[in-house]
């Protein structure tokens, strides 16, 4: 492998949401060298690819900040870093406007007001919001882009992180980046549990499946301390294409339904966990399927739906004009997807400070990858993005100081370079997509997948546990062709990681906080004592579990 | 299964290689541009929305119900035209303009 050294004073892990957001609030106020690096392309990388046609958190008039924090933290069951949020929100609105004057296009009534989805949503035309967001990113003199640059792990010492280390997946080139300051902005992690349509399909997933959890799996494997992977993420979605029900939900208003055509949502409560649990619960009862209720809409408004789709979801459109089955004559059968980890929707992820500082000196982290403060979601995820930014610049005033340079690689990164050589042209006996497979069985299965309805007990997780550490061994032989299969070893061992740590999670909370996003079948109800995060830390032997208490909004 | 790339039409530019999300396309020997882990799409159409010679479609593959018809896009200026076929028969044809925000 060929090797190139980046030194910048920022290096900036991950080109979506808040990692651009983050590179252009460093460009725009500093004149700091900044290096985003990203595996794809920052035009159409991360979970907008396809575009998205709603900012889900907003504050509309006659609402406060602190209200937002409320709702999100009752939805959450109490599980929230009040103080994350409440930093968020407050700035919900300026980053909102800000996106609009960069190009986004968001609905507007008469008087030139945005028109809100309830009070927390607005409509936009967001299929173009990762060109724009990517364009303002390159326009930044001091932002530098390297893309197709896959990082696997961090640089760091002893506590100390200095840079990342990766390789390119077009030309095969070994990457040492080293900087003052790291931000970690990979998204979440899809893929580790058994999907909707796994056969010939597994990608028709809600999350993007190109985001493997590298970011948790390399701040796990450096001993960084996380928190709340055990509340999963678990999408309720339009059936086989994974599309999502928001739009039709509570753009239309429609009610979710069984086979009697009886409206069930309120009989389990309204949370984002609890909508799931009751679709779940009634096709166990036998009363399913169950549906979105959409038959008698008019013409224009299934117009209206098509384009909406088009705008993020084009294969739900598809899937309308080729059954010829329109939502105004059949309803819209919807279902669960497999359990993800992201701290955009729940509170998974880093265990931050309110500077996004992680517990590892040097490292901040924002968007999904971050923990503590779910329904962050868009405008959540650019908020934090500046916030990590504003961290990192207060944390450079006193941390300054420049390496040594040195045109040679550092010990660790010669390790690094030897490990990536040694499985290129690895002749195993299996591939990273079948040991895929068999991870996903196995957390299905085990762990609380669409298998047992998200049910999972310690007995099932213990053969998770053993299975996945098997497979952390077999990795290790994988076969290894070319630089893809280099990537999708690396991906295979991010997922890996994650759903260890998860478990453990899964174990620690001996009660049901979230119906179907963590339902323990030894501990069906909640418990007062776990008002708490259930936090981790890897060790190196082990996962290390520990308690923390709850933070509000305004405590220190 | 998601996008298909008609190698017939593709001029080998490698947009569609660069824009991927997941790294999935590649070029063949004679330049053209395939989909190399085709379980792995995720149907962003990003791809469709990069190639300048409309070689890509998406389907909906039989798995999720599909029964054959596959969408086209064309630009017109910032509009985006997605043409639905059945066969070589346009069956449906939907415009979305980008300044036009979601109403729902």
């Amino acid at each position: 492998m060929e090797r190139i050294i980046i030194e910048s004073d920022v290096l900036i892990i991950g080109g979506g949401t808040a990692g651009c957001y983050a590179a252009i609030t460093l460009g725009e106020r500093t004149d700091l060298k900044v290096a985003v690096v990203e595996k794809a392309d920052i035009r159409r990388s991360g979970c907008l690819a396809a575009g998205v046609n709603a900012l889900n958190a907003y504050i509309t008039k006659g609402h406060q900040p602190i209200d937002y924090v409320r709702y999100a933290a009752k939805d959450a069951e109490g599980i929230v870093r009040e103080d994350l949020l409440l930093d968020i929100c407050e700035r919900l609105n300026h980053v909102t406007e800000d996106l609009e004057s960069r190009g986004l296009t968001i609905l507007k009534d008469e008087n030139g007001e945005y028109v809100s989805r309830g009070w927390r949503n607005l409509k936009i035309n967001g299929e173009n919001i990762k060109p724009i967001l990517a364009k303002e990113v390159r326009c930044q003199k001091n932002v530098s882009v390297y893309e197709h640059v896959n990082v696997t792990d961090l640089r760091y010492e002893s506590d100390q992180v200095s840079g990342a280390y990766g390789f390119g997946i077009g030309d095969g080139i070994f990457y040492e980046f080293r900087a003052k300051a790291v931000l970690i902005a990979t998204g979440g992690a899809a893929g580790m549990y058994r999907p909707n349509n796994p056969e010939k399909d597994p990608h028709q997933m809600w999350y993007c499946p190109f985001n493997t959890g590298a970011g948790y799996s390399m701040g796990i494997l450096a001993g960084a301390e996380m928190t709340t992977f055990e509340m999963r993420f678990i999408a309720l979605r339009c059936k086989d294409t994974i599309a999502p029900t928001g739009t039709i939900a509570q753009g239309i208003g429609a009610k979710q339904i069984n086979a009697a055509d009886e409206v069930y949502e309120e009989k389990y409560g309204l949370t984002t966990s609890e909508r799931l649990w009751g679709t779940v619960s009634e096709n166990l009862a036998g009363r399913g399927p169950c549906y979105l209720k959409t038959r008698g809409i008019d013409s224009a408004h299934e117009e209206d739906l098509y384009k909406a789709y088009l705008n993020m979801a084009p294969l739900q459109t598809l899937k309308w004009i080729d059954s010829e089955k329109n939502p105004s004559r059949y309803d819209v059968e919807i279902e669960g997807t497999e359990p993800y980890v992201t701290g955009g929707h729940t509170g998974s992820g880093y265990w931050i400070d309110r500077e996004r500082a992680t517990t590892l000196k040097g490292l901040f982290a924002a968007g999904d990858v971050a923990g503590g403060a779910p329904q962050k979601y868009v405008t959540g995820a650019l908020a934090e993005g500046e916030i990590a930014a504003e961290g990192i610049l207060r944390y450079l005033k006193d941390h300054g100081s420049v390496e040594k340079k040195s045109t040679a690689l550092s010990r660790q990164a010669k390790e690094k370079k030897e490990e990536y050589e040694t499985y290129l042209g690895q002749n195993g006996i299996f591939s990273a997509e079948q040991l895929e497979i068999r991870m996903q069985k196995l957390m299905d299965e085990y762990a609380g997948g669409i298998k047992t309805s998200y049910q999972y007990s310690e007995a099932g997780l213990k053969v998770a546990e053993e299975g996945i550490d098997d497979l952390l061994k077999e990795w290790k032989q994988i076969s290894v062709t070319d630089i893809d299969e280099l990537l999708a070893v690396y991906e295979l061992r991010d997922r890996l990681v994650v759903s260890k740590v998860l478990i453990h999670h899964l174990r620690e909370r001996k009660e049901t906080r979230w119906h179907s996003f963590q339902e323990n079948a030894d501990h069906r109800e909640k418990d007062t004592q776990y008002e708490c995060y259930i936090n981790s830390v890897y060790t190196g032997e082990g996962v290390r579990m520990l308690r923390r208490k709850l933070v509000k909004a305004g405590e220190e | 299964m998601g996008v298909v790339i008609d190698q017939n039409k593709c001029i080998g530019c490698g947009s569609c290689m660069r824009i991927c999300p997941g790294n999935l396309i590649r070029t063949n020997a004679e330049g053209k541009a395939y989909l190399k882990k085709e379980r792995d799409c995720w149907s962003c159409t990003s791809c469709m929305k990069e190639c300048p010679v409309k070689a890509i479609a998406l389907v909906l593959s039989p798995e999720m119900g599909g029964r054959g018809a596959k969408f086209v896009i064309s630009k017109k200026e910032k509009k985006i035209c997605w043409t639905a076929y059945r066969d070589q028969e346009v069956i449906r044809e939907i415009i979305t303009d980008p300044e036009e925000s979601n109403k729902y």
